[in-house]
């Protein structure tokens, strides 16, 4: 083979190989993903009591912002992004990404931004403190003055968000291997191919939206402020117009992951993949034109408060054809359970609950009761922990093999999932009972009536925080040693990465090979 | 890209310390511009104007190296078809990319007019929180104006710059500079004929004459934005008016100066190298294609922001 990678920390600095930055992408995202976690559980400390007893009420909504914020943008967008450049060119038999020069810059873009978001913890007036979703005049009028940089952090992340968007564009649509069509494509490079068309779609958006606060703060513009004839409610329609694709961007990457470990362990070819392309296509369409539906109670005439809630309630039909065709796959398998298994079965299981809860306050009247209380939270905490995060946890199990050579300890990623799985569901699960009684969300202290949900959501959170460090041990032990991994590593694998070697040498497919 | 090997059909990518330096001037550009711009607000003195300079400035030198690499290592033959191909895709998005956010500002202005603005001058909004205010466009008379008068923070322009009557369209800047905008276009692509054929001579001149056709454009607007501060009290802070007005023309503007900034750079690659043939004229090509997108974003404010302004 070629050469293999350069010696010294700057082969990390100066790298343009695909894997190098797919695994800086990943081991950014796992800190991130840690800081995000830390957050969440000063919020879940602050909360196992009513009263205050930790933190001062502004503090806690700084902390309910970075989490929001750190979790979506540093930890599970930089997750896929990192699993895209490992896999994407291996799965199409590509040598590289399209533009590798382009690819370092858009990682390297993140720890800065990153790191100039997390600053703002220690600036005068303290971090963000409006939430993530930075609602006017919330994050104009009544700030604090670190929300320059919020708005900085948010370009700057957006620019990695596009670079790496075209790269990963331009790889799928130029660099496949002879023979392989669009149509023989694996799932996961659909998806991708569908979520970077999204990112490209509405990071300007996001960058458009954050471009006017910035103009109102400093510039004494009026978008936001009716006095002016402008109208904070514009923030909102611009902010959900990004917001609402930006979630299926979190989860479409999911369902190529799901949709490639569970033919493997159910030995069977993925039920219906045509319809699985044809059904991401129609998700990523009408997530376009559904973005009200998080501003039902916000004053909109009813006409507007109807064509959001039917457009909301098609999404259920493309992301049942997925649902109803992973239980398919499985259905007569031969199947055995090894941990990415479990947490893609779990994925199907319990994102499906979130779908539904999704469905309950896609309904217009019903969200009146549900709007900004904790069902709300347990409804996009049981999309994106079960469903993001599960579907990475079970993409770094299924591909470390792949990446490092090694396999994992069974036992101990078994333990994992079983820990991961009851502490997030002892997390989340009350929190729809908290929600319905009327708990509202981003508050500090409340009604000892909702103390007994609130207490057993926090002892859950802690214990799921306590199974990632296992996850972070398990993944520095595999990459140290372990059992060798054979090139297929899983007996029913299919498709070109399980043809080279493990690990993956350095290089691979610098001639193409043939898909038949 | 030195390190291509005789079985490698694709090229093998070598290490660059491009990417981490253009990251770190990206990073100390808006890191200086966010301490400069709350300074500014805070009237306070400060060292972010220094740390954004420096940073644009390595940026700059970072792209311009960057730029050149990729210009070099095209001349040397080093690129294959299929990775002009990926620079080809990537300019497309890119412009996508722009055009969304363009989009973002259109949707502001016709959500503000057509849903906001009506409502704020209507019913109960209108009579009890802004004191019977009555919604036009332009806005000329702001919510804060009708409720405190004299008093009023954010107070309406005395004119606008709106379609004086089809009459006197000759006369109107706006028109002439959608004409010479219009015209730019089609010189850039006679240019591009020119290139086709070979005609390096007419190409020349014709690129020169696009970017001459920019510059002057700049300049009208300039001129444009200058009588409305000073003759019409039309400004940032004049409602939303003055808001959608200024963002959705600047943006466009700052789109153009970026455009002729490129194609003046194209210019000067072949006048001085001779650089671009009818058969290898990418750098010429995308940046003509955007020109051509900020033409169309043109042709979009003329007609919104405008003629029916």
């Amino acid at each position: 083979m070629a050469h293999g990678p350069a010696k010294g920390f700057t082969r990390w600095l100066y790298t343009t190989n695909h894997k190098d930055i797919g695994s800086m992408y990943l081991w950014f995202s796992f800190a991130m993903f840690f800081l995000g976690g830390f957050f969440a559980l000063v919020i879940r400390a602050e909360l196992f009591q009513p009263g205050l007893q930790i933190v001062e009420p502004n503090f806690f909504n700084q902390m309910t912002t970075m989490h929001g914020l750190v979790m979506v943008f540093g930890a599970v967008m930089p997750a896929f992004v990192g699993l895209a450049n490992w896999m994407v060119p291996m799965m199409i038999g590509a040598p590289d990404m399209a533009l590798p020069r382009m690819n370092n810059w858009s990682f390297w873009i993140l720890p800065f931004a990153f790191a100039m978001l997390a600053s703002t913890l220690f600036m005068e007036g303290g971090a963000p403190n409006f939430g993530w979703t930075f609602y006017a005049p919330l994050s104009t009028t009544y700030a604090p003055a670190s929300v320059t940089f919020f708005i900085f952090a948010v370009h700057i992340m957006g620019a990695s968000s596009i670079m790496g968007a075209i790269n990963i564009i331009a790889t799928i649509l130029n660099m496949r291997a002879p023979g392989m069509t669009l149509m023989k494509m694996p799932l996961f490079v659909w998806t991708w191919l569908i979520t970077a068309y999204l990112l490209i779609a509405v990071m300007p958006v996001l960058a458009g939206v954050v471009t006017m606060m910035l103009m109102d703060i400093h510039f004494g513009t009026s978008f936001f402020d009716a006095a002016g004839g402008g109208d904070p409610v514009l923030f909102q329609h611009v902010f959900w117009f990004f917001g609402h694709p930006e979630v299926y961007i979190m989860i479409l990457p999911a369902f190529g992951v799901v949709s490639a470990i569970i033919p493997t362990f159910a030995r069977k070819p993925l039920f219906g993949y045509s319809s699985m392309v044809y059904a991401t296509a129609s998700i990523a369409f009408l997530s376009f034109i559904v973005w009200a539906h998080h501003m039902f109670t916000v004053g909109m005439p009813l006409f507007g408060e109807l064509v959001f809630m039917y457009a909301t309630m098609l999404i259920a039909i493309p992301t049942g054809v997925k649902v109803f065709n992973w239980v398919t796959t499985m259905f007569k398998g031969s199947m055995t359970f090894e941990t990415p298994m479990l947490f893609s079965i779990a994925f199907v299981i319990l994102f499906t609950i979130g779908g539904f809860s999704g469905l309950m306050l896609a309904i217009a009247p019903a969200d009146f009761q549900y709007h900004d209380t904790y069902f709300v939270v347990a409804h996009f905490h049981y999309v994106l922990v079960p469903g993001a995060i599960f579907s990475i946890t079970a993409a770094v199990y299924y591909w470390l093999p792949k990446w490092s050579g090694n396999m994992y300890d069974e036992t101990m990623g078994k333990a994992h999932f079983w820990l991961a799985f009851i502490g997030l569901n002892v997390t989340f699960f009350p929190m729809h009972f908290s929600g319905l009684a009327g708990m509202p969300r981003r508050i500090p202290d409340y009604n000892p009536l909702w103390a007994d949900w609130n207490m057993i959501s926090s002892v859950g959170a802690f214990l799921f925080g306590a199974a990632q460090l296992l996850f972070l041990f398990i993944v520095i032990r595999t990459i140290i040693g372990g059992k060798k991994a054979t090139a297929e590593v899983w007996e029913g694998s299919h498709g070109l990465e399980w043809t080279v070697p493990s690990p993956a040498p350095y290089h691979t497919f610098s001639t193409p090979p043939e898909v038949k | 890209m030195e390190q291509k090997q005789e079985f490698e059909t694709y090229y093998v990518p070598e290490q660059s310390k491009l990417p981490i330096f253009a990251s770190l001037g990206l990073f100390l550009t808006v890191f200086g511009l966010g301490n400069w711009l709350n300074e500014m607000s805070a009237e306070k003195e400060g060292s972010g104007v220094t740390v954004f300079l420096l940073g644009f400035v390595v940026l700059a030198a970072v792209l311009f190296t960057w730029f050149s690499k990729a210009i070099d290592e095209n001349i040397k033959g080093l690129n294959s078809v299929q990775l002009k191909r990926s620079y080809v895709w990537g300019m497309g998005w890119f412009i996508f990319s722009e055009v969304m956010f363009f989009a973002a500002f259109f949707g502001a202005l016709w959500y503000l007019r057509n849903i906001s603005l009506p409502h704020l001058g209507e019913g109960p909004t209108s009579e009890l929180l802004w004191n019977d205010f009555k919604a036009d466009w332009p806005l000329m008379t702001t919510p804060d104006m009708a409720l405190n008068g004299e008093a009023a923070a954010i107070t309406g322009p005395e004119a606008t710059m709106g379609n004086p009557g089809f009459s006197k369209w000759l006369t109107w800047l706006p028109f002439i500079n959608t004409a010479i905008l219009i015209s730019s276009s089609v010189t850039v692509h006679w240019a591009h004929t020119a290139l086709k054929k070979d005609n390096k001579k007419a190409f020349n001149f014709w690129l020169g004459f696009t970017v001459l056709l920019g510059f002057i454009f700049l300049c009208v607007q300039v001129y444009e934005y200058k009588h409305a501060y000073t003759d019409l009290g039309l400004t940032l802070n004049a409602g939303v008016y003055g808001t959608t007005f200024f963002m959705l023309t600047g943006f466009h503007g700052l789109h153009v100066t970026m455009g002729t900034f490129m194609l003046f750079v194209q210019w000067l690659r072949s006048v001085t190298k001779g650089h671009f043939s009818h058969s290898d004229c990418f750098g010429f090509e995308a940046s003509s294609w955007y020109w051509h997108f900020v033409d169309v974003v043109w042709v979009g404010l003329f007609i919104f922001v405008y003629i029916l302004g």
